[in-house]
């Protein structure tokens, strides 16, 4: 008993809903025996992965489905041994190297050469390559990227490489030049709904058009998100009639309540309180900057609109502090209180606000 | 049967197929002479040739304009086939360059005496000098360390070895070692020797391209060539593949380059309340519309739905906003503030998202001013 996203996840490059243009160029791509290095970019859930395991089918055949999880063991530099899981079938290997942290080089340098300089022994293969895939390109080291440079040029004939990465504005321009760039876009809100009714018909039961429209709408384009949700759905009510309640995440109605209790209320007592929540959301795994998003997009919809630019613009700046800092709850309190600050300056200087009390 | 006798040669010798070699590879130039462009450094190159003597070198300038293109030419003219792996060390960034490496490989190599000179195997004649060329290659991405170590090690052998460092920012070669080569400053292309070598790899490899594919090649790679050929082979890896054939169109390149489509730049600027020039379908008073902080948000969440990538996004619009005709000089300035900005916030890994809305905000706070 599987989910539907993995049930129904397209197998071939026949079977892909949307993007036709690309789903042939691929299939030609990999018909003509002059495949190039690929680095595949978009927003999460836009059928990246699908998309580059289609193409590894139409490559090499049933063989790449049998896969097998293996454990290596590479040592940095300074002695330390670091523990990577790689994904591997016949034909390719999987890895994702943001794992090793500091010391994704290593990886990098060590497993390419590795693979790189061995040739392909089963006879009956279709392709005389492996095929390399780095998930994640985008959280390489600069180190680790340059690394890969000039082994993409010399090992042309035994590895081609698949990049796999949400944007290509961390990836060097270098790496960029040496692969063909294919975007895939996510879907529009139509083509969501024809993958949503080929499943539902599927399973044989109907979907009412306001229930799939609800759902399109909550995923943003995003098409795992969708048929995680779908799922979910029906299993609440099966018949998919009525009013249908989205359930959000927990961590996203967490983020809401604190986003209305920033615009409630501006005092140093609020603002532990708010600390606590976020001390709260950080122990859960939630990503400082998902939380940094979620609450300023949440305020910008409750203020005035001469200070939403300034809102969004405190947002983008203690980001990227954060990203830069060590301690990601110090930023995320420094922009609470500045927007605290900036909301009850304007308001004073609307309302008269009776400070008094605060003085 | 003999294609796969001659497929099993080929893989025994560790020989690349020379259809699946990478078209900047395969026509790399093979003598100084070929290089495009560089007059200058290639005149005082020649020189050499003649002379036998050469130099330190420390070769600079962006990538893509021909500097390891040079020197492997250089040293290919220099030395020949058959002396070429004894005589030239080439090391990249893909080696292991620490400063052991530099204590070890390169100290011995730069030590050994070249063997006196044979005769080449292919009839010609070369001047084959008695010394040896080490390469090194992206010398930017070595560390002070390393450089210093080679600081003596450039002296000690100076008789009998010659560097060569190449690499992109002169600046970050520390200044004991520039100051023992000769620079020689490689600049990008211009777009007339770019088209001339584009045009020649075309019809060498029998595609036909328009002017306007060639032109469009040229803008989206800026001056790099190696770019430029890439793209173009991209291209007609694509166009081929179908069946039958395509032409090769710029919307393709375009698309190759990963550059954002002119009307997606066109119409986020418009929200911005840049007025845009150069396209005739512009209805109406723009500033009809109503712009304001939800209009701006919508089209960022579009371009990052489209998965556009945020620092083409920038440069894009940043390119419209700065060479824009009517714009005050001060509002340029201050999107100029937001753009470098955000530029330094999306090098260090920030969320693209919020940075693009915010240079929007920036831009439209600043025109609306």
């Amino acid at each position: 008993m599987s989910l539907w996203v993995d049930k129904f996840r397209p197998r071939t490059l026949d079977e892909l809903h949307y993007h036709e243009g690309l789903s042939a160029r691929l299939k030609s791509l990999a018909a003509s025996g002059d495949f190039p290095h690929m680095l595949f970019y978009g927003p999460s859930g836009a059928g990246k992965k699908t998309r580059i395991s289609c193409t590894l089918k139409q490559l090499f055949g049933n063989g790449v489905e049998k896969l097998k999880i293996d454990q290596r063991v590479f040592i940095s530099p300074s002695k330390r041994k670091l523990e990577i899981n790689i994904v591997q079938s016949n034909f390719h290997i999987e890895i994702t190297p943001s794992e090793a942290g500091n010391y994704d080089r290593v990886v990098i340098q060590e497993l390419l050469k590795e693979i790189a300089q061995t040739q392909q022994v089963d006879l009956n293969a279709k392709q005389r390559f492996k095929v390399v895939i780095i998930n994640e390109a985008d959280s390489l080291s600069r180190d680790a990227q340059a690394a890969l440079r000039r082994t993409m040029e010399k090992y042309m004939s035994n590895m081609r490489i698949i990049l796999c990465a949400n944007s290509t504005s961390r990836l060097i321009a270098p790496i960029k030049s040496r692969c063909l760039l294919m975007r895939v876009a996510a879907p529009s809100p139509e083509e969501m709904q024809t993958v949503l009714e080929h499943v539902a018909k599927k399973l044989r039961f109907d979907l009412p058009p306001e229930a799939s429209q609800q759902i399109v709408a909550d995923s943003g384009g995003n098409m795992r998100k969708a048929l995680l949700v779908f799922e979910a759905l029906k299993m609440q009510s099966p018949d998919l009639s009525g009013s249908l309640k989205i359930a959000k995440p927990d961590w996203e109605t967490y983020c809401h309540k604190v986003a209305d209790l920033i615009v409630q209320e501006q005092t140093p007592a609020r603002v532990m309180e708010v600390r606590s929540k976020f001390y709260e959301l950080l122990s859960h795994c939630i990503p400082p900057t998902v939380i940094l998003k979620t609450v300023a997009e949440r305020v910008v919809e409750r203020v005035d609109e001469n200070l939403k630019a300034d809102i969004m613009h405190w947002a983008a700046f203690y980001e990227c502090r954060m990203r830069i800092g060590n301690k990601k709850i110090y930023h995320l309190e420094a922009w609470v209180v500045k927007v605290m600050s900036l909301y009850k300056v304007t308001k004073h200087f609307v309302y008269d606000f009776d400070m008094s009390e605060f003085e | 049967m003999a294609f796969f006798q001659g497929q099993a040669k080929t893989a025994t010798k560790h020989m690349v197929d020379p259809a699946l070699q990478p078209w900047v590879e395969k026509y790399r130039p093979k003598t100084i002479d070929d290089v495009s462009a560089q007059e200058h450094t290639v005149a005082v190159l020649r020189k050499t040739l003649t002379s036998t003597n050469l130099p330190h070198m420390l070769f600079y300038g962006p990538p893509g304009t021909g500097k390891t293109s040079t020197i492997l030419a250089l040293s290919r003219q220099l030395f020949g086939p058959d002396n070429f792996r004894n005589r030239v060390l080439e090391l990249n960034a893909s080696d292991e360059r620490g400063i052991s490496i530099v204590r070890e490989k390169i100290k011995n190599f730069a030590r050994q005496t070249p063997r006196a000179q044979m005769v080449a195997s292919d009839g010609n004649t070369y001047p084959c000098p008695p010394y040896k060329i080490i390469i090194l290659d992206e010398a930017d991405s070595m560390t002070q360390d390393a450089q210093g170590a080679l600081r003596r090690i450039m002296e000690t052998y100076a008789r009998i070895t010659r560097f060569c460092l190449v690499c992109n920012y002169v600046t970050r070669i520390i200044e004991p070692l520039a100051s023992r080569c000769s620079k020689f400053r490689f600049t990008p292309l211009d777009s007339t020797s770019s088209t001339l070598r584009l045009s020649q790899i075309a019809s060498a490899e029998n595609i036909s391209v328009t002017p306007d594919v060639v032109s469009t090649l040229i803008d989206t790679s800026g001056g790099d060539l190696r770019r430029a050929i890439t793209y173009l082979q991209s291209a007609s890896r694509l166009s081929s593949s179908t069946n039958p054939p395509t032409p090769i169109t710029s919307k393709d390149i375009q698309e190759i380059a990963g550059v954002v489509p002119t009307d997606v730049v066109n119409d986020f600027a418009r929200a911005l309340g840049v007025e845009v020039f150069g396209d005739m379908d512009t209805d109406g008073p723009v500033d009809g519309k109503k712009r304001g902080f939800e209009t701006v948000q919508k089209k960022v969440k579009a371009i990052m739905r489209e998965g556009y990538s945020a620092s083409q996004t920038l440069s894009q619009l940043h390119d419209i906003i700065i060479t824009h005709p009517t714009l005050p000089a001060k509002q340029k300035a201050k999107c100029a503030l937001a753009f470098a900005e955000a530029d330094k916030a999306l090098c260090d890994g920030s969320d693209e998202e919020l940075w693009i809305l915010e240079v929007g905000l920036q831009v439209l706070r600043a025109l609306s001013s």
